[in-house]
């Protein structure tokens, strides 16, 4: 293959790839709003998909803090992390809103982000509760039966933390409390949990049968001997391990087991990973204080979305329109690369799940400006080049070989920057640094190689002159 | 052949009008300073902590109204109006430490004015949050400012370059800050990512000068530094016109269009572009001529009582073509008959 042919390759390549890598934010996108609350729900949202800010399309962001004055124990500061993070998503996971995403921040920060939430004093609330984790049996029985049964009937038998409401709890019997799993199917309990949280010493990962993931947990001196009781007891039965009145899983019972066991299932290693993280966290290590809320209207997020694209999409075709009329064919060329930059840069995007905030937004701009600069410093070198009288083949060597330098070295200063600004900015300096870091990345490979790929296929056809 | 060209070719002695755009900025940088430290900086809650709610009526509402509602439920606020949308923003700066309160008070005040309304935007910012932000803001900017003047010095092989290259930098984010400071426009966060936009596009420009210099002192060991900087500007006038032209004209779209959220944003970025373009093409080479004529003068530059001296007869280091890309141009010094020299 000549060298032209590579150049090609590689282009159509990323081309087919970016496509590729945008159809499902595209497919995403189209759906109606209802469709996709209700893919959320079911956990069905794909996962290499352009994501919008809050900023950007309304709901409630939440940053938290702990208050590691009040931690105790002897755990360090990033495993109490890990440990409310994962408390505070199973808390807000009893919300039912979906994908929610839940992050660390600095050293003792959470940031929540609850899309589409206008009134987020719900979840709020159930963030400050204290967790609690309980082992009950399941009850197979035919009262246990009948009254899920009876409880179906009901619109929602639960409130949202959780409990059952006052109108289901009148249909169970004595001796019973029902509560909902992961997946929100009922499960019948008994009423009164044997073993807390507070008996259990610790939990993690390990391999059980046939080489699957499971999760091995330690239990203190008292637990171990409640545990021993309620489980030879109840042999061949459900056990079920209960976080804030959720049901996470009910393995079968298969020995006695004292002061330690093992939960077996199919789990895969992340399941297994996030139980025993579960099974250990137990309440919050210490009590989280929201710090920052912003809460945005669905309407004002879409009228911002709104007259923010259009103008957006107006400034695009200006410069579009000017390249061409100032540098005529070869400005239709530098064009061509600046859409093909934006596909890509939004491609890769998606590609990493980035979420495009307002800050964002200014990373893609200061990285289009640049690109644009790239194809004026290229197409204003070309011209001093056709001034000297020079033959085509070399009007567009030279234009781009003395183009190079400046064009490498201003790309490459911004983005050593914007590295450092990703590395140690916070939140928005964040965002804008991460659409600049892509943005220059994509935006030399569009305005240098992509048309230098154009110019080279053309100039196979031996044409006397290309405007410019 | 002819273009189209908005600017024909120019031969402007830009460097012996130094002192006049010294004069200029010094005037811009000094105003800008006064306004900081006089009128100071119209902070958001996102620096000072604080409740922010915007509300719309249903009907009309008269700022006087809202005004009096607060202050009778003993809220003390800033009110701003969205003209033509029947909307406000309620302001209340300062330490909160309960995260729902303020807007409790502030809508049961609202409720008096026995208008119905909208709660569209609610923003609780903690005490500590805002610091915080600020000052990791701050840091991640200095260590970026920094590893750019160790980079630009490494390329340019002086250090001066780099730190020059900062100076303009500093003048087109500062300039901004007077500006916003003189208007008493918000600064929140999104402001901070306005600031670094304006200073990579800063840098942009610089380098784009300096790596002309670069290669015409490779082209032209003779000449003196004024003419080496004069013809340098004059060179890539039309590209920095056209290059800040569309993107300034591309910003200002964005400003007049694009909606309440990006209108202080976009304007940032206007007027720090708009000043960008200017350092460019005037004041940095300007303050390079200064600086080496005061004897710094760079390895790699002659200055003009030492041009004749080094007349070129060993390779200088910073003419030095970088990687294998550029070896195809690392020329053969052309012959160039319609070079103007000054």
């Amino acid at each position: 293959m000549n060298k032209l042919a590579i150049k090609w390759t590689i282009v159509i390549i990323a081309i087919f790839g970016a496509v590729a890598l945008l159809y499902p934010s595209y497919e995403w996108y189209s759906k109606t709003t209802a469709e996709r609350e209700k893919l959320e729900a079911s956990g069905d949202r794909p996962k290499r998909i352009l994501n919008l800010g809050l900023d950007l399309r309304g709901g409630s962001s939440l940053l938290l803090e702990l208050d590691v004055s009040k931690l105790t124990g002897n755990e360090s500061l990033n495993e109490s992390m890990q440990r409310a993070i994962e408390i505070v998503r199973n808390r807000i996971d009893q919300y039912g809103v979906g994908e929610i995403p839940i992050t660390r921040q600095g050293e003792k920060w959470i940031s929540v982000q609850l899309p589409g939430i206008a009134n987020p004093e719900q979840a709020e609330a159930l963030i400050g509760k204290t967790a609690m984790l309980e082992f009950r049996i399941v009850k197979t029985d035919n009262e246990a039966q009948e009254t899920i049964n009876k409880l179906m009937e009901l619109d929602n038998p639960f409130n949202p933390d959780g409990t059952l409401t006052e109108q289901a709890a009148a249909l169970v019997p004595a001796g019973l409390t029902v509560m909902k799993d992961k997946q929100g199917f009922m499960v019948p309990l008994t009423d009164t949990a044997a073993v807390t949280g507070a008996d259990l010493e610790d939990a993690r990962v390990s391999t059980g049968e046939y080489g699957y993931p499971a999760v091995s947990f330690q239990l203190n001196g008292d637990g171990a001997k409640k545990f021993g009781n309620l489980t030879s007891a109840n042999m061949k039965k459900d056990l079920a391990i209960i976080l804030d009145n959720t049901v996470q899983s009910h393995p079968t019972i298969q020995a006695r087991i004292s002061n330690s066991g093992q939960i077996t299932g199919r789990f895969t290693m992340e399941e297994a990973r996030q139980l025993a993280i579960v099974l250990r966290a137990g309440a919050l290590p210490a009590p989280v204080n929201i710090i920052e809320k912003r809460t945005i209207g669905p309407g004002l997020g879409e009228d911002s979305i709104k007259s923010g694209v259009k103008a957006s999409i107006i400034a695009f075709i200006f410069i579009v329109v000017f390249m061409s009329i100032y540098y005529r064919f070869s400005g239709i060329i530098a064009s061509v690369a600046l859409v093909l930059n934006l596909l890509f840069l939004l491609a890769l995007m998606a590609y990493f799940s980035a979420t495009l905030t307002l800050p964002g937004i200014a990373g893609i701009i200061l990285s289009l400006a640049m690109a644009v600069d790239a194809n004026v410093l290229i197409l204003e070198r070309m011209r001093e080049e056709k001034d000297k009288g020079q033959p085509l083949p070399l009007v567009i060597k030279e234009g781009y070989a003395k183009a190079w330098s400046a064009i490498f070295d201003s790309n490459l200063t911004t983005w050593i920057a914007s590295l450092l600004l990703f590395q140690f900015g916070t939140g928005p300096v964040k965002g804008f640094a991460l659409t600049l870091t892509l943005g220059l990345f994509v935006g030399v490979f569009t305005s240098v190689f992509v048309t230098r790929a154009i110019y080279d296929l053309i100039l196979t056809a031996n044409p006397k002159e290309i405007s410019i | 052949m002819s273009y189209f060209r908005i600017f024909p070719k120019t031969n402007t002695d830009f460097i012996g009008l130094r002192k006049v755009f010294f004069i200029i900025s010094g005037i811009l940088m000094l105003a800008s300073l006064t306004s900081v430290i006089f009128k100071g900086m119209n902070y958001g809650i996102d620096f000072t902590g604080g409740t922010v709610m915007q509300v719309q009526f249903q009907d009309t509402m008269d700022i006087q109204n809202i005004r009096t509602a607060l202050t009778d439920s003993g809220i003390k606020a800033d009110i701003q109006t969205f003209v033509g949308r029947n909307a406000f923003a309620i302001k209340v700066k300062g330490s909160q430490d309960n995260v729902n309160e303020v807007a409790r008070n502030i809508e049961a005040a609202l409720q008096k004015t026995n208008v119905p309304f909208n709660v569209e935007q609610t923003d609780f910012v903690g005490p500590t949050v805002g610091s915080h932000l600020a000052k990791k803001a701050v840091m991640a900017f200095v260590l970026a400012m920094a590893a750019m003047v160790i980079y630009i010095g490494f390329r340019f092989q002086n250090i001066i370059w780099g730190a020059m290259a900062v100076a303009a930098l500093f003048h087109d984010v500062f300039l901004t800050i007077g500006v916003f400071s003189f208007l008493q426009l918000e600064v929140d966060l999104v402001i901070v990512a306005a600031l670094l936009t304006i200073a990579g596009f800063s840098v942009n420009g610089t380098i784009v000068i300096f790596d002309r210099v670069r290669e015409n002192i490779g082209l032209h060991p003779k000449w003196t530094i004024k003419e080496l900087l004069n013809a340098s500007i004059n060179e890539t006038l039309s590209r920095t016109i056209i290059t800040s032209f569309t993107v300034i004209v591309a910003t200002a779209i964005i400003y007049f269009i694009g909606g309440a959220v990006l209108k202080n944003f976009s304007f940032a970025i206007l007027v720090g572009l708009t000043s960008g373009a200017y350092t460019t093409m005037v004041l940095v080479p300007g303050l390079v001529y200064q600086w080496t004529k005061g004897g710094n003068y760079s390895i790699g530059l002659a200055s003009d009582e030492s041009a004749n001296k080094a007349s070129g007869n060993e390779p200088r280091p910073s003419v030095k073509a970088e990687g294998e890309k550029q070896s195809s141009y690392k020329r053969k010094p052309r012959r160039n008959k319609n070079k103007q020299n000054n």
